[in-house]
């Protein structure tokens, strides 16, 4: 049984059982258990309709622990099982749920971890390898994050803009486990896009596959950091670059712009280049200002400093740096690497060796430790 | 984001409430050994626990003698080194909410029934994130 397209199935049966009367929470549990039933009864007994025999499974789940705690809250449950508001179509039983488990009462790592069991149907043990914490942990954080959004009715209009940020977020956490968060993550976008009309949903999903089709080329062999200049971009996945592109000239033709919009621009440069020098650097930083002027993010601010130096100049990058506040996460990176480029290596050395000191992963401390040695050593000639 | 404590035998600064365990009841020993307790089911609850361990006092420094030989010991710590006695990592959403873990670690009652308000060494642990391209 192919777990991934089991997986598919998820959104679509959490919410028949929603919209049947159960509780988001209870129907959740129902289901995730049918899951781990199906991949235990299918690959023997392959049902002819895999969605209907997952209703079926996690329908009886609900009604069997509904009717044991019923001998305890007869009362209670009598209101919980009113049916509550139904989503308007089928197509939408997905997108309430995602915006139920991306709620902004949730803490991002929680509202990621909620998204991963509910919309994406991985187990507690999958997320809790993915984030590297106990499953009895996951499963707490998880049961918490459902309760603080039961109750919450299915017709209230979701916080799309948190939805994507979660999306994203569970894009950047890579690979963890059993399981590549990334992908999972394009998956839970492309369902999105397929269940929203929203420019800046396909921005997102051209943003993920555009920095996707160059994940072969991000790390080395040993799992060093390759940068950007240095990457092999003959291993660049074109199918996904063209998709990419594809789907963010339909979104960008729309005029509606918005931050994953800009940012997948950005990446679209990048993949246009035969080489790093041949990235369109002007343009990118149009895009940069097009950004700060929707986020006015620092983040943004240093990367445009960046992309500001490799277009007029390290002159002008480091100009641009000096306006950005120098307590930012990867500022003294930047600083290296601006003023190697201008020539000044002692100094240039001497900001690698302390962005080193600074960085918040291993990957980038070693990346940054070898910037620095490699630099000392060509000042000594 | 993750978050080691670190509990020090020595080399933390000197708590308010710095009594040694051998003078106090058995009765306060117990309160604290509970409190410690609960902090950590508390932390189950609320998600944000990855683990916990307790050193031995007794350790060496060991170093390898080149290529082939035995290790080299100095014996167990000098009265003069840091001594971690150990750890709790904790996986929270805020450099805040690390520090109100660690305080509330700290406010384990001790001697007299009052908080020993020891010093704990809060130590952010490394992420896998990416880094942006350039």
């Amino acid at each position: 049984m192919n777990e991934p397209l089991l997986r598919e199935l998820v959104p679509g049966v959490i919410g028949v059982l929603v919209r049947r009367g159960a509780d988001f929470a209870s129907a959740e549990d129902a289901v995730q258990e049918a899951l781990v039933r199906a991949l235990h009864v299918w690959p023997e007994d392959p049902p002819r309709d895999p969605k209907a025999w997952l209703v079926t499974a996690a329908w009886r789940r609900f009604v069997d622990a509904t009717r044991s705690e019923s001998a305890r809250r007869d009362r209670e449950l009598a209101v919980e099982l009113e049916p509550g508001a139904g989503p308007v179509a089928g197509a939408d039983d997905s997108l309430w749920l995602y915006f139920h488990c991306a709620h902004p009462a949730l803490s991002p790592a929680s509202a990621a971890a909620l998204t991963l069991r509910a919309v994406a149907g991985l187990t507690t043990r999958q997320v809790a390898a993915a984030y590297l914490v106990p499953e009895a942990t996951m499963a707490q954080r998880i049961s918490r994050a459902k309760r603080t959004v039961a109750g919450r009715s299915l017709d209230e209009p979701g916080d799309l803009a948190t939805v994507l940020r979660v999306l994203y977020l569970v894009f950047n956490e890579g690979y963890g486990g059993e399981v590549d968060l990334a992908a999972e993550a394009i998956r839970l976008t492309r369902q999105l896009a397929a269940a929203v009309d929203d420019p800046e949903v396909a921005g997102l999903l051209a943003l993920m596959l555009l920095h996707h089709a160059r994940r072969a080329s991000r790390r080395g062999p040993d799992g060093r950091i390759v940068p950007l200049a240095e990457q092999d971009r003959s291993t660049w996945d074109t199918a996904l670059v063209a998709e990419g592109v594809a789907i963010l000239q339909a979104a960008l033709a729309r005029d509606r712009l918005g931050e994953y919009q800009a940012q997948a621009a950005i990446a679209a440069l990048h993949c246009d280049a035969a080489s790093a020098e041949e990235t369109d650097w002007p343009q990118v930083v149009e895009w940069y200002d097009e950004l700060l002027a929707l986020t006015d993010s620092p983040v943004v601010r240093l990367n445009r400093a960046v992309a500001v130096g490799e277009a007029s100049g390290p002159d002008a990058g480091l100009a641009a740096l000096a306006q950005v506040d120098a307590s930012l996460p990867r500022h003294a990176a930047a600083h290296a690497y601006l003023l190697e480029r201008s020539g000044d290596l002692a100094a240039a050395a001497d900001r690698y060796a302390e962005a080193a000191r600074l960085a918040p992963s291993t990957a980038e401390r070693d990346h940054l430790t070898r910037q620095a040695a490699r630099v000392r050593q060509s000042l000594r000639g | 984001m993750k978050y080691l404590l670190l509990k020090h035998y020595r080399g933390a600064p000197t708590a308010p409430n710095d009594v040694p365990l051998d003078q106090w009841t058995e009765e306060e020993f117990a309160t604290h050994v509970q409190y410690m307790a609960d902090l950590s089911d508390r932390l189950r609850a609320s998600g944000e626990f990855v683990e916990e361990h307790a050193l031995l006092p007794r350790g060496t420094f060991v170093r390898s003698d080149g290529p082939g030989k035995p290790a080299v010991t100095d014996g167990p710590f000098a009265e003069t080194k840091d001594l971690i006695a150990g750890w709790l990592m904790i996986d929270v959403d805020s450099e805040e909410r690390a520090l109100e873990v660690a305080a509330e670690l700290s406010e384990a009652p001790g001697h007299g029934g009052r908080p020993i308000q020891e010093w704990l060494e809060l130590r952010p642990v490394m992420t896998g994130s990416e880094r942006p391209d350039w």
